[in-house]
């Protein structure tokens, strides 16, 4: 296959017929993942060409989608669960925490659960309530899972056959609003580590670290903040747990100051773990203390709020000449 | 055929008995209260069709056995009208998606008699708890229809006070709400009232979780709760077989209380079966299970493309069976509506949508600092915390400007 460009919806698509065609313990499922090619298109397709006992559309049950993902997963398969929006992953909450999170360890390792969840998260896409919501500080809490998310069409190929060849529970988080963003694909490339962290921009000044939906808006505030001559680093962590602390460390010891930014709320988000860790880690090298920009603590607003609630342009530059002016 | 309670034939309960006794004196009086569902007589009888019927697709009155309804010609236009506009609400909604007005709509397109039918069968101090497709069972309690607009023009979560008409805000999450209307009905039943709770859910709820939960509560605490269940046919793109192998209504039995088919585009079935469930309730004989068997002749919302999974012949045979037209066969049959009837009809439709068109347009955006509102009834620091930093970030913009 030659390098292609296409949208990050596109290369998930892509990413999964090539899992389904080289494994044939692939299994896709979820709702409306068939005939539809799910709410948002990525399984489109699928079971036109691989049929319906691997393109599975499930009963309305978020809760039977994960139990019976892990039982396929004892039987040795390798279920990618489709869960249609953020949302509505609570009714399969207690199978991921209670189940598919520890067996290994209960099982001292003789138990394996290659399970892939797949959920289209975050906001900025008008919709109504739960459909825009980043619950993943929820999931990075629970040991046993492993958490990641890509903000670009490659990664979103790449990281998706690498969870799926992955022998944990991974959560798959892709960015909704950025499924139509376009980007460079090339299957035969070979890609660098899943949960590695990615420097996206290089900069002197400060380190805005970001994930999946909130790296466009990153790269967005460098270029303007580039234009008032400050100088911004800008990482992809693309994955939350783990994450990848070494590069965070890396680059703060060049630039001195970090801004973390994510759609999650900033109370117990995954950019206080940062904060805490890089402040432990970085201190004699930090300028100013580790500032945070994102949701906050209240329900997700209804639509036409959006907009400020979401850690927008603005508010990720606010964060940064504050952070400058220590 | 009704499905036969287990815990009925097990153990006949004191108002089971009742109605039996009532039923073989063969009064009027005593048919209706032999109305209630699910006996083991409606069971048995071997005459009763699968699904209640009252009014045929050509517009035609059927008897049945365990159900019946008494109209006046006045009646029969009321329904015929609260399906009318509530169609022409919908109809209008969907346009101001088409034009940027909402963000999104589920229309309720051929449902309007399950939601009328079951909607008029109650009192107003039944409560009722919807999905987020019940528009026809909000008008019928009352709600203005331009509240439930909000919600999908994303100014609010649930434009309106649930406890004004007794009409719960919608609810997204599917299934959710039944546990909710059987927690309710529960208290209704420790507070020693009459009133029935009507849990509103679909095909595709039903396989979730909260839905079967619901059931064992409302059973074990034989809480005065209705589960209708519209059956339309599709949860999205998935067809009623991806769901269940048995008909949904069967399902009741093995909870242990009645479940009953209707012909959910019968608006006087759905009115008689609704009524008799309701009254089950309120008399403290327990849930029933009532699948209104109907079909959602629109998309699933305005995001979707059901070209992509079902085929035109399904639909236009469903058309055959619209709700509307049949109960104006029905009224031209027995001359139950003038043409003057019929024109003044089509100029309120025409007005509600006009209504519902300025009103959308005059609707204004919430106020940035609405989102710090109302998480909390006893606040949080955290809250106030937030609210003004952000109030301080706003003012930092002001002060630009101003300079
Ligand atoms: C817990 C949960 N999972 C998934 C969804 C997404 N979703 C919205 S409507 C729908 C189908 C519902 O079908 P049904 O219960 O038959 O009701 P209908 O839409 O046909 O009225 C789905 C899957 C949701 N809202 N909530
Ligand atoms: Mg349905």
């Amino acid at each position: 296959m030659a390098a292609e460009k296409m949208a990050l919806a596109k290369a998930l698509t892509s990413s999964l017929r090539t899992a389904l065609d080289s494994d044939p313990k692939v299994l896709v499922m979820g709702e409306d993942v068939g005939k539809l090619g799910g709410v948002f298109r990525v399984t489109d397709g699928l079971q036109k060409d691989f049929g319906e006992e691997r393109v599975i559309d499930t009963p309305l049950a978020e809760s039977g989608i994960i139990g019976t993902a892990i039982g396929l997963a004892l039987r040795g398969y390798r279920p990618v669960a489709e869960i249609q929006f953020d949302g509505f992953v609570f009714p399969a909450y207690d199978q991921i925490v209670t189940q598919l999170a520890k067996m290994h360890a209960r099982s001292l390792g003789t138990v394996k659960l290659p399970v892939v969840i797949r959920i289209p998260y975050g906001g900025g896409i008008g919709a109504v309530e739960h459909h825009s919501e980043s619950p993943e500080s929820l999931f990075a809490h629970v040991a046993g899972l492993k958490i990641v998310t890509p903000s670009d069409a490659s990664d979103a190929f790449w990281m998706l056959r690498q969870a799926i060849e992955c022998d944990d529970p991974v959560i798959f988080l892709e960015p909704k609003a950025r499924y139509w963003e376009k980007g460079e694909v090339d299957p035969s490339g070979i890609p660098g580590p899943l949960h590695a962290a990615r420097v996206v921009r290089e900069g002197r000044d400060l380190t805005l670290a970001a994930y999946g939906p909130s790296v466009k808006t990153c790269l967005a505030a460098a270029a303007a903040a580039e234009e008032d001559g400050t100088s911004l680093e800008v990482l992809d962590l693309r994955s939350v747990s783990p994450i990848d602390f070494d590069a965070i460390q890396r680059s703060v010891e060049r630039t001195r100051r970090l801004v973390v930014v994510h759609e999650a709320p900033v109370f117990f988000g995954s950019g206080a773990e940062v904060a805490a860790r890089i402040t432990e880690r970085c201190f004699y090298h930090l300028e100013a203390p580790v500032l945070r920009v994102g949701g906050f603590h209240a329900p997700y607003p209804p639509a036409r709020l959006e907009e400020e609630y979401l850690p927008g342009l603005d508010r990720v530059l606010d964060s940064v000449d504050r952070a400058l002016a220590y | 055929m009704t499905v036969e309670s287990t815990a009925a034939r097990g153990k006949p309960r004191r108002a089971a008995a009742q109605r039996t006794a009532a039923k073989k004196t063969g009064t009027k009086q005593a048919a209706k209260t032999a109305a209630a569902p699910g006996t083991a007589q409606a069971g048995q009888s071997a005459q009763a069709p699968e699904m209640v019927q009252l009014l045929t697709p050509e517009g035609e009155r059927v008897e049945h056995p365990d159900y019946a309804v008494e109209t006046t010609p006045g009646q029969l236009r009321d329904l015929y009208r609260d399906m009318v506009l509530t169609r022409r609400f919908d109809a209008e909604a969907t346009a101001l998606q088409r034009q940027g007005e909402l963000g999104l709509w589920p229309s309720l397109l051929g449902q309007e008699a399950a939601q009328i039918g079951s909607g008029r069968a109650l009192r107003d101090s039944d409560y009722v708890f919807p999905t987020y497709r019940e528009h026809g069972v909000a008008w019928c309690r009352g709600v203005d229809p331009t509240l439930l607009l909000g919600m999908f023009r994303g100014v609010n979560h649930g434009g309106w006070d649930p406890n004004s008409n007794n009409f719960h805000l919608y609810t997204i999450v599917i299934g959710a709400q039944t546990l909710h209307a059987t927690g309710y009905a529960m208290g209704v039943a420790k507070d020693g009232a009459d009133t029935a709770v009507v849990a509103y859910f679909g095909d595709g709820a039903s396989s979730q979780g909260d839905v079967a939960e619901a059931f064992t509560f409302a059973a074990v605490y034989n809480a005065p709760v209705v589960f209708f269940c519209q059956n339309n046919q599709w949860a999205i793109s998935e067809p009623i077989e991806r769901q269940t192998r048995v008909p949904l209504y069967q399902r009741a039995a093995g909870y242990g209380f009645p479940g009953i088919r209707v012909d959910g585009n019968d608006v006087l079935a759905v009115l008689a079966v609704t009524r008799a469930a309701a009254e089950h309730a309120r008399t403290g004989q327990g849930p029933t299970l009532v699948e209104a068997f109907t079909y959602r002749m629109g998309a699933h919302t305005t995001s979707d493309d059901p070209t992509r999974y079902r085929d035109k012949e399904e639909l236009a045979a469903w058309e055959g069976k619209d709700p509307i037209l049949r109960l104006r066969r029905l009224l031209e049959r027995e001359s139950a509506a003038d043409e003057a009837f019929f024109a003044d009809l089509d100029a309120e439709s025409d007005a509600l949508a006009k209504r519902v068109r300025e009103s959308i347009r005059t609707m204004p955006d919430p106020d940035g600092m609405a989102m710090f509102e109302h998480t909390y009834a006893d606040g949080h620091t955290l809250v106030d915390e937030e609210r003004a930093q952000y109030a301080t970030y706003l003012a930092s913009f002001a002060d630009h400007e101003g300079n």
